[in-house]
Protein backbone atom coordinates (compact mmCIF):
# COMPACT_ATOMS: atom_id res chain seq x y z
CA UNK A 1 0.00 0.00 0.00
CA UNK A 2 2.83 2.54 1.19
CA UNK A 3 4.85 1.46 -2.19
CA UNK A 4 1.48 2.05 -4.14
CA UNK A 5 1.48 5.87 -2.88
CA UNK A 6 4.83 6.60 -4.09
CA UNK A 7 3.55 5.86 -7.48
CA UNK A 8 0.58 8.96 -7.57
CA UNK A 9 3.09 11.58 -9.00
CA UNK A 10 3.90 9.12 -11.57
CA UNK A 11 0.17 8.38 -12.17
CA UNK A 12 -0.47 12.02 -12.22
CA UNK A 13 2.12 12.71 -14.64
CA UNK A 14 1.26 10.49 -17.12
CA UNK A 15 -2.34 11.47 -16.96
CA UNK A 16 -1.60 15.49 -17.53
CA UNK A 17 1.07 13.74 -20.24
CA UNK A 18 -1.68 11.79 -22.12
CA UNK A 19 -4.13 14.99 -22.04
CA UNK A 20 -1.45 17.23 -23.03
CA UNK A 21 -0.15 14.88 -26.07
CA UNK A 22 -3.82 14.73 -27.47
CA UNK A 23 -3.71 18.64 -26.84
CA UNK A 24 -1.01 19.03 -29.27
CA UNK A 25 -2.72 17.40 -32.02
CA UNK A 26 -6.49 18.50 -31.96
CA UNK A 27 -7.28 21.08 -34.32
CA UNK A 28 -9.80 23.54 -32.53
CA UNK A 29 -9.42 25.62 -35.83
CA UNK A 30 -12.00 23.48 -37.18
CA UNK A 31 -15.52 23.20 -35.80
CA UNK A 32 -17.40 20.24 -36.15
CA UNK A 33 -20.92 21.39 -38.01
CA UNK A 34 -24.01 20.72 -36.80
CA UNK A 35 -25.43 20.36 -40.01
CA UNK A 36 -24.50 16.82 -41.07
CA UNK A 37 -27.20 14.62 -41.44
CA UNK A 38 -29.91 17.62 -41.95
CA UNK A 39 -31.45 19.09 -45.08
CA UNK A 40 -29.68 21.89 -46.84
CA UNK A 41 -31.26 24.97 -45.43
CA UNK A 42 -34.05 26.59 -47.71
CA UNK A 43 -32.99 29.85 -49.79
CA UNK A 44 -34.26 31.98 -52.67
CA UNK A 45 -31.28 34.04 -54.04
CA UNK A 46 -29.96 35.50 -57.14
CA UNK A 47 -28.36 32.97 -59.61
CA UNK A 48 -24.96 34.86 -60.38
CA UNK A 49 -25.15 35.68 -64.20
CA UNK A 50 -28.84 35.14 -64.54
CA UNK A 51 -29.61 38.68 -64.18
CA UNK A 52 -32.14 39.03 -61.14
CA UNK A 53 -33.65 35.43 -61.78
CA UNK A 54 -34.02 33.83 -58.16
CA UNK A 55 -32.97 30.43 -57.03
CA UNK A 56 -33.74 27.95 -54.79
CA UNK A 57 -33.69 24.76 -53.41
CA UNK A 58 -35.88 23.11 -56.28
CA UNK A 59 -32.87 24.20 -58.46
CA UNK A 60 -30.57 22.37 -57.28
CA UNK A 61 -29.10 18.36 -58.84
CA UNK A 62 -31.20 15.90 -58.48
CA UNK A 63 -27.93 14.01 -57.54
CA UNK A 64 -25.42 13.54 -55.17
CA UNK A 65 -23.41 17.49 -55.65
CA UNK A 66 -20.49 19.71 -53.80
CA UNK A 67 -21.98 22.75 -52.50
CA UNK A 68 -18.43 24.94 -52.52
CA UNK A 69 -18.73 28.33 -50.61
CA UNK A 70 -16.15 30.78 -52.18
CA UNK A 71 -15.51 34.06 -53.02
CA UNK A 72 -13.06 35.85 -55.56
CA UNK A 73 -11.20 37.53 -52.42
CA UNK A 74 -10.25 34.17 -51.26
CA UNK A 75 -6.67 32.56 -51.71
CA UNK A 76 -7.64 29.36 -51.17
CA UNK A 77 -10.45 29.35 -53.19
CA UNK A 78 -7.92 29.87 -56.15
CA UNK A 79 -5.99 26.99 -55.18
CA UNK A 80 -8.80 24.83 -55.11
CA UNK A 81 -10.14 25.94 -58.59
CA UNK A 82 -8.10 23.48 -60.66
CA UNK A 83 -9.22 20.37 -58.71
CA UNK A 84 -13.18 21.34 -59.49
CA UNK A 85 -11.81 22.14 -63.07
CA UNK A 86 -10.61 18.33 -63.41
CA UNK A 87 -13.52 17.13 -61.69
CA UNK A 88 -15.73 18.97 -63.99
CA UNK A 89 -13.75 17.92 -66.81
CA UNK A 90 -14.54 14.35 -66.43
CA UNK A 91 -17.62 14.61 -65.01
CA UNK A 92 -17.16 13.60 -61.54
CA UNK A 93 -19.70 15.51 -59.64
CA UNK A 94 -21.86 18.49 -60.00
CA UNK A 95 -20.52 21.68 -57.83
CA UNK A 96 -22.57 24.23 -57.02
CA UNK A 97 -21.01 27.28 -56.43
CA UNK A 98 -22.34 29.78 -53.27
CA UNK A 99 -20.87 33.42 -53.89
CA UNK A 100 -20.45 34.26 -50.63
CA UNK A 101 -19.98 37.88 -49.33
CA UNK A 102 -18.39 39.06 -53.10
CA UNK A 103 -19.38 41.56 -55.39
CA UNK A 104 -20.97 40.03 -58.54
CA UNK A 105 -18.63 41.28 -61.34
CA UNK A 106 -15.91 40.55 -58.90
CA UNK A 107 -17.33 37.11 -58.77
CA UNK A 108 -17.54 37.01 -62.60
CA UNK A 109 -13.99 38.39 -63.58
CA UNK A 110 -12.42 35.72 -61.45
CA UNK A 111 -14.39 33.20 -62.76
CA UNK A 112 -13.50 34.28 -66.65
CA UNK A 113 -9.71 34.72 -65.47
CA UNK A 114 -9.89 31.46 -63.76
CA UNK A 115 -12.73 28.92 -65.24
CA UNK A 116 -15.87 28.35 -64.54
CA UNK A 117 -16.00 24.82 -62.58
CA UNK A 118 -19.60 25.33 -61.03
CA UNK A 119 -22.89 24.27 -62.74
CA UNK A 120 -24.94 27.03 -61.25
CA UNK A 121 -24.01 29.94 -58.60
CA UNK A 122 -25.90 31.25 -55.87
CA UNK A 123 -25.33 34.72 -55.13
CA UNK A 124 -25.16 35.54 -50.99
CA UNK A 125 -23.78 38.82 -51.24
CA UNK A 126 -25.09 39.38 -47.64
CA UNK A 127 -23.62 36.46 -45.90
CA UNK A 128 -27.60 35.61 -44.77
CA UNK A 129 -27.30 32.45 -46.29
CA UNK A 130 -23.86 31.81 -45.05
CA UNK A 131 -24.87 31.66 -41.42
CA UNK A 132 -27.96 29.23 -42.29
CA UNK A 133 -25.11 27.43 -43.12
CA UNK A 134 -23.01 27.33 -40.03
CA UNK A 135 -20.32 28.82 -42.04
CA UNK A 136 -17.18 30.84 -40.85
CA UNK A 137 -15.18 32.03 -44.11
CA UNK A 138 -14.49 30.65 -47.40
CA UNK A 139 -13.73 28.06 -48.37
CA UNK A 140 -16.14 25.67 -47.14
CA UNK A 141 -17.38 22.98 -49.09
CA UNK A 142 -20.74 20.61 -48.30
CA UNK A 143 -21.13 17.46 -50.05
CA UNK A 144 -25.02 16.91 -49.99
CA UNK A 145 -26.94 13.79 -51.17
CA UNK A 146 -29.60 13.17 -54.10
CA UNK A 147 -32.21 13.98 -50.91
CA UNK A 148 -31.05 17.03 -50.51
CA UNK A 149 -29.60 16.18 -46.60
CA UNK A 150 -26.11 17.40 -45.89
CA UNK A 151 -23.70 14.25 -46.06
CA UNK A 152 -20.25 16.22 -45.28
CA UNK A 153 -18.20 19.23 -44.64
CA UNK A 154 -15.05 20.39 -45.45
CA UNK A 155 -13.60 23.85 -43.62
CA UNK A 156 -10.51 25.00 -45.40
CA UNK A 157 -8.86 24.60 -48.67
CA UNK A 158 -9.71 21.46 -50.33
CA UNK A 159 -6.45 20.31 -51.62
CA UNK A 160 -5.19 17.42 -53.84
CA UNK A 161 -5.02 15.04 -51.36
CA UNK A 162 -8.47 16.03 -49.70
CA UNK A 163 -10.05 15.69 -52.63
CA UNK A 164 -8.74 11.68 -53.22
CA UNK A 165 -9.10 10.66 -49.52
CA UNK A 166 -11.80 12.91 -48.34
CA UNK A 167 -14.25 14.07 -50.68
CA UNK A 168 -14.26 11.37 -53.31
CA UNK A 169 -15.06 8.29 -51.87
CA UNK A 170 -17.76 10.12 -49.61
CA UNK A 171 -19.06 11.37 -53.48
CA UNK A 172 -18.87 7.44 -54.68
CA UNK A 173 -20.80 6.30 -51.67
CA UNK A 174 -23.35 8.30 -52.15
CA UNK A 175 -23.17 8.46 -55.71
CA UNK A 176 -23.62 4.27 -55.89
CA UNK A 177 -26.58 4.56 -53.20
CA UNK A 178 -28.37 6.99 -55.53
CA UNK A 179 -27.81 4.73 -58.39
CA UNK A 180 -29.30 1.73 -56.23
CA UNK A 181 -32.69 3.94 -55.39
CA UNK A 182 -32.71 5.47 -58.57
CA UNK A 183 -32.93 1.42 -59.98
CA UNK A 184 -35.34 0.41 -57.50
CA UNK A 185 -37.57 3.10 -58.00
CA UNK A 186 -37.42 2.27 -61.76
CA UNK A 187 -38.01 -1.30 -61.07
CA UNK A 188 -40.95 -0.60 -58.89
CA UNK A 189 -42.88 1.54 -61.51
CA UNK A 190 -42.03 -0.53 -64.80
CA UNK B 1 0.47 62.74 0.11
CA UNK B 2 0.20 58.86 2.05
CA UNK B 3 1.92 56.52 0.47
CA UNK B 4 -1.54 54.77 0.65
CA UNK B 5 -3.23 57.26 -0.96
CA UNK B 6 -1.02 57.13 -4.22
CA UNK B 7 -1.41 53.74 -4.06
CA UNK B 8 -5.15 53.87 -4.13
CA UNK B 9 -4.90 56.65 -6.95
CA UNK B 10 -2.37 54.90 -9.15
CA UNK B 11 -4.61 51.71 -8.80
CA UNK B 12 -7.93 53.53 -10.12
CA UNK B 13 -6.04 55.04 -12.72
CA UNK B 14 -5.00 52.13 -14.10
CA UNK B 15 -8.32 49.86 -13.92
CA UNK B 16 -9.78 52.93 -15.64
CA UNK B 17 -7.34 52.38 -18.55
CA UNK B 18 -8.24 48.89 -18.27
CA UNK B 19 -12.04 49.83 -19.29
CA UNK B 20 -10.83 51.89 -21.98
CA UNK B 21 -10.67 48.52 -24.06
CA UNK B 22 -13.66 47.46 -24.61
CA UNK B 23 -14.95 50.44 -25.50
CA UNK B 24 -12.91 50.90 -28.70
CA UNK B 25 -13.85 47.14 -29.94
CA UNK B 26 -16.83 47.59 -31.89
CA UNK B 27 -17.64 49.81 -34.71
CA UNK B 28 -20.82 48.98 -36.17
CA UNK B 29 -23.80 51.14 -35.33
CA UNK B 30 -27.37 50.19 -34.64
CA UNK B 31 -30.63 51.79 -33.67
CA UNK B 32 -32.72 50.27 -31.02
CA UNK B 33 -35.99 51.20 -30.06
CA UNK B 34 -35.74 51.43 -26.32
CA UNK B 35 -32.45 50.63 -23.66
CA UNK B 36 -33.36 47.08 -22.92
CA UNK B 37 -33.10 45.75 -26.60
CA UNK B 38 -29.99 47.70 -26.56
CA UNK B 39 -28.71 45.81 -23.37
CA UNK B 40 -30.06 42.50 -24.63
CA UNK B 41 -27.85 42.79 -27.92
CA UNK B 42 -24.54 43.81 -26.08
CA UNK B 43 -25.13 40.84 -23.40
CA UNK B 44 -25.85 38.52 -26.38
CA UNK B 45 -23.10 39.50 -28.54
CA UNK B 46 -20.72 39.07 -25.24
CA UNK B 47 -22.05 35.62 -24.70
CA UNK B 48 -21.49 34.56 -28.33
CA UNK B 49 -17.90 33.62 -29.27
CA UNK B 50 -16.91 34.45 -32.71
CA UNK B 51 -16.48 31.13 -34.83
CA UNK B 52 -13.59 32.73 -36.87
CA UNK B 53 -11.05 34.33 -34.52
CA UNK B 54 -11.92 31.54 -31.96
CA UNK B 55 -10.93 33.75 -28.62
CA UNK B 56 -13.07 36.57 -28.83
CA UNK B 57 -16.47 37.20 -28.38
CA UNK B 58 -18.83 38.58 -31.30
CA UNK B 59 -18.54 41.83 -29.70
CA UNK B 60 -15.24 42.20 -29.76
CA UNK B 61 -14.68 40.52 -33.02
CA UNK B 62 -13.75 42.26 -35.87
CA UNK B 63 -13.91 39.13 -38.36
CA UNK B 64 -16.28 39.23 -40.87
CA UNK B 65 -18.61 36.52 -40.06
CA UNK B 66 -18.73 38.42 -36.33
CA UNK B 67 -20.12 41.16 -38.26
CA UNK B 68 -22.68 39.25 -39.94
CA UNK B 69 -23.56 37.66 -36.72
CA UNK B 70 -23.83 40.87 -34.70
CA UNK B 71 -26.57 42.13 -37.63
CA UNK B 72 -28.52 38.99 -37.30
CA UNK B 73 -28.59 39.24 -33.45
CA UNK B 74 -29.93 42.95 -33.85
CA UNK B 75 -32.61 41.76 -36.88
CA UNK B 76 -33.45 39.22 -34.33
CA UNK B 77 -33.93 41.24 -31.64
CA UNK B 78 -36.04 44.09 -33.76
CA UNK B 79 -38.19 41.20 -34.56
CA UNK B 80 -39.33 40.40 -31.41
CA UNK B 81 -37.51 37.53 -30.91
CA UNK B 82 -36.21 36.36 -27.15
CA UNK B 83 -32.97 35.51 -25.91
CA UNK B 84 -33.71 31.63 -25.78
CA UNK B 85 -34.75 31.89 -29.29
CA UNK B 86 -32.02 33.45 -30.62
CA UNK B 87 -29.63 31.44 -28.76
CA UNK B 88 -31.20 28.42 -30.28
CA UNK B 89 -30.47 29.91 -33.82
CA UNK B 90 -26.99 30.08 -32.82
CA UNK B 91 -26.84 26.58 -31.72
CA UNK B 92 -28.57 25.17 -34.52
CA UNK B 93 -26.09 26.70 -36.97
CA UNK B 94 -22.90 26.62 -35.10
CA UNK B 95 -23.24 24.33 -32.41
CA UNK B 96 -21.41 24.55 -28.55
CA UNK B 97 -19.22 26.27 -29.57
CA UNK B 98 -20.71 29.39 -30.23
CA UNK B 99 -21.61 29.34 -26.30
CA UNK B 100 -18.95 30.90 -24.57
CA UNK B 101 -20.29 30.11 -21.16
CA UNK B 102 -20.57 25.76 -22.33
CA UNK B 103 -23.90 24.26 -21.17
CA UNK B 104 -24.26 22.22 -18.44
CA UNK B 105 -24.29 18.45 -20.25
CA UNK B 106 -22.63 15.16 -19.46
CA UNK B 107 -19.88 16.03 -21.40
CA UNK B 108 -19.02 18.95 -19.62
CA UNK B 109 -19.69 17.70 -16.32
CA UNK B 110 -15.55 17.84 -15.53
CA UNK B 111 -14.87 20.71 -17.11
CA UNK B 112 -17.63 22.72 -14.87
CA UNK B 113 -16.56 20.56 -11.52
CA UNK B 114 -13.17 19.22 -12.45
CA UNK B 115 -11.90 22.42 -10.65
CA UNK B 116 -13.53 22.17 -7.16
CA UNK B 117 -12.82 18.35 -7.60
CA UNK B 118 -9.27 19.09 -7.71
CA UNK B 119 -9.57 21.37 -4.93
CA UNK B 120 -11.05 18.69 -2.89
CA UNK B 121 -8.75 15.89 -3.76
CA UNK B 122 -5.92 18.92 -3.04
CA UNK B 123 -7.43 19.86 0.45
CA UNK B 124 -8.12 15.83 1.39
CA UNK B 125 -4.39 15.09 0.75
CA UNK B 126 -2.99 18.29 2.64
CA UNK B 127 -5.48 17.21 5.49
CA UNK B 128 -3.51 13.66 5.29
CA UNK B 129 0.07 15.27 5.82
CA UNK B 130 -1.12 17.29 8.20
CA UNK B 131 -3.01 14.49 10.49
CA UNK B 132 -0.09 11.97 10.19
CA UNK B 133 3.00 14.70 10.64
CA UNK B 134 0.19 15.87 14.14
CA UNK B 135 0.57 12.25 15.24
CA UNK B 136 3.79 11.65 15.04
CA UNK B 137 5.73 11.17 17.89
CA UNK B 138 2.65 9.73 19.55
CA UNK B 139 2.39 6.06 21.44
CA UNK B 140 0.19 4.79 18.10
CA UNK B 141 2.19 1.94 16.98
CA UNK B 142 1.54 2.61 13.23
CA UNK B 143 2.98 6.15 13.55
CA UNK B 144 6.45 4.56 14.73
CA UNK B 145 9.24 6.53 12.81
CA UNK B 146 12.33 5.44 11.82
CA UNK B 147 13.96 7.40 14.47
CA UNK B 148 14.60 6.46 17.81
CA UNK B 149 12.19 6.82 20.17
CA UNK B 150 12.88 7.21 23.78
CA UNK B 151 11.02 4.49 24.82
CA UNK B 152 13.19 2.02 22.67
CA UNK B 153 16.06 2.02 24.89
CA UNK B 154 16.74 -0.93 26.83
CA UNK B 155 16.69 -1.39 30.30
CA UNK B 156 21.27 -1.08 30.21
CA UNK B 157 21.08 1.39 27.73
CA UNK B 158 19.02 3.66 30.35
CA UNK B 159 20.96 2.83 33.10
CA UNK B 160 23.94 4.14 30.90
CA UNK B 161 22.47 7.04 30.40
CA UNK B 162 21.51 7.88 33.89
CA UNK B 163 24.90 7.43 34.89
CA UNK B 164 26.39 10.01 31.77
CA UNK B 165 23.37 12.54 33.14
CA UNK B 166 24.16 12.60 36.57
CA UNK B 167 27.85 12.35 36.35
CA UNK B 168 27.91 15.29 34.17
CA UNK B 169 25.73 17.11 36.34
CA UNK B 170 28.61 16.29 39.10
CA UNK B 171 31.60 17.10 37.36
CA UNK B 172 32.15 21.00 36.81
CA UNK B 173 31.39 20.97 32.61
CA UNK B 174 34.43 23.18 31.98
CA UNK B 175 36.85 20.56 33.31
CA UNK B 176 35.40 18.16 30.26
CA UNK B 177 34.57 14.30 30.67
CA UNK B 178 36.50 11.91 29.43
CA UNK B 179 33.90 9.39 29.06
CA UNK B 180 34.50 8.00 25.64
CA UNK B 181 30.91 7.97 24.92
CA UNK B 182 31.39 11.91 24.85
CA UNK B 183 33.36 12.17 21.98
CA UNK B 184 31.06 14.04 19.66
CA UNK B 185 31.55 17.00 21.51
Amino acid sequence: MRNLKLYIPVFAFLLLAVFMWQGLYMDSRTLPSTLIDRELPAFELRALNEGDQLVSNADLPDEPFILNIWGSYCLPCLQENPIFMSAKEQDLVPIVGVNYKDRDNLARDWLDINGNPFTMNIVDDTGRYGIDLGVYGAPETFIVDANGVIRYKHIGTINYQAWQDEIMPVVRELQSAHAAQTDASAGQSS
Amino acid sequence: MKPIAVFVKSLLLVCSMLLAVSVIAQVDVFDFETAEQEDRFRQLANDFRCPMCQNANLTHSTGGVAADLRREIYNQIMDGRTDDEIEQFMLQRYGDFILYRPRLTVQTILLWFGPALFLLIGVWIAFGIIKRSANKGTDDPENVSDTVQPDDLTADEQARLDRLLSDKLANNPSTGDNSPDDSRR
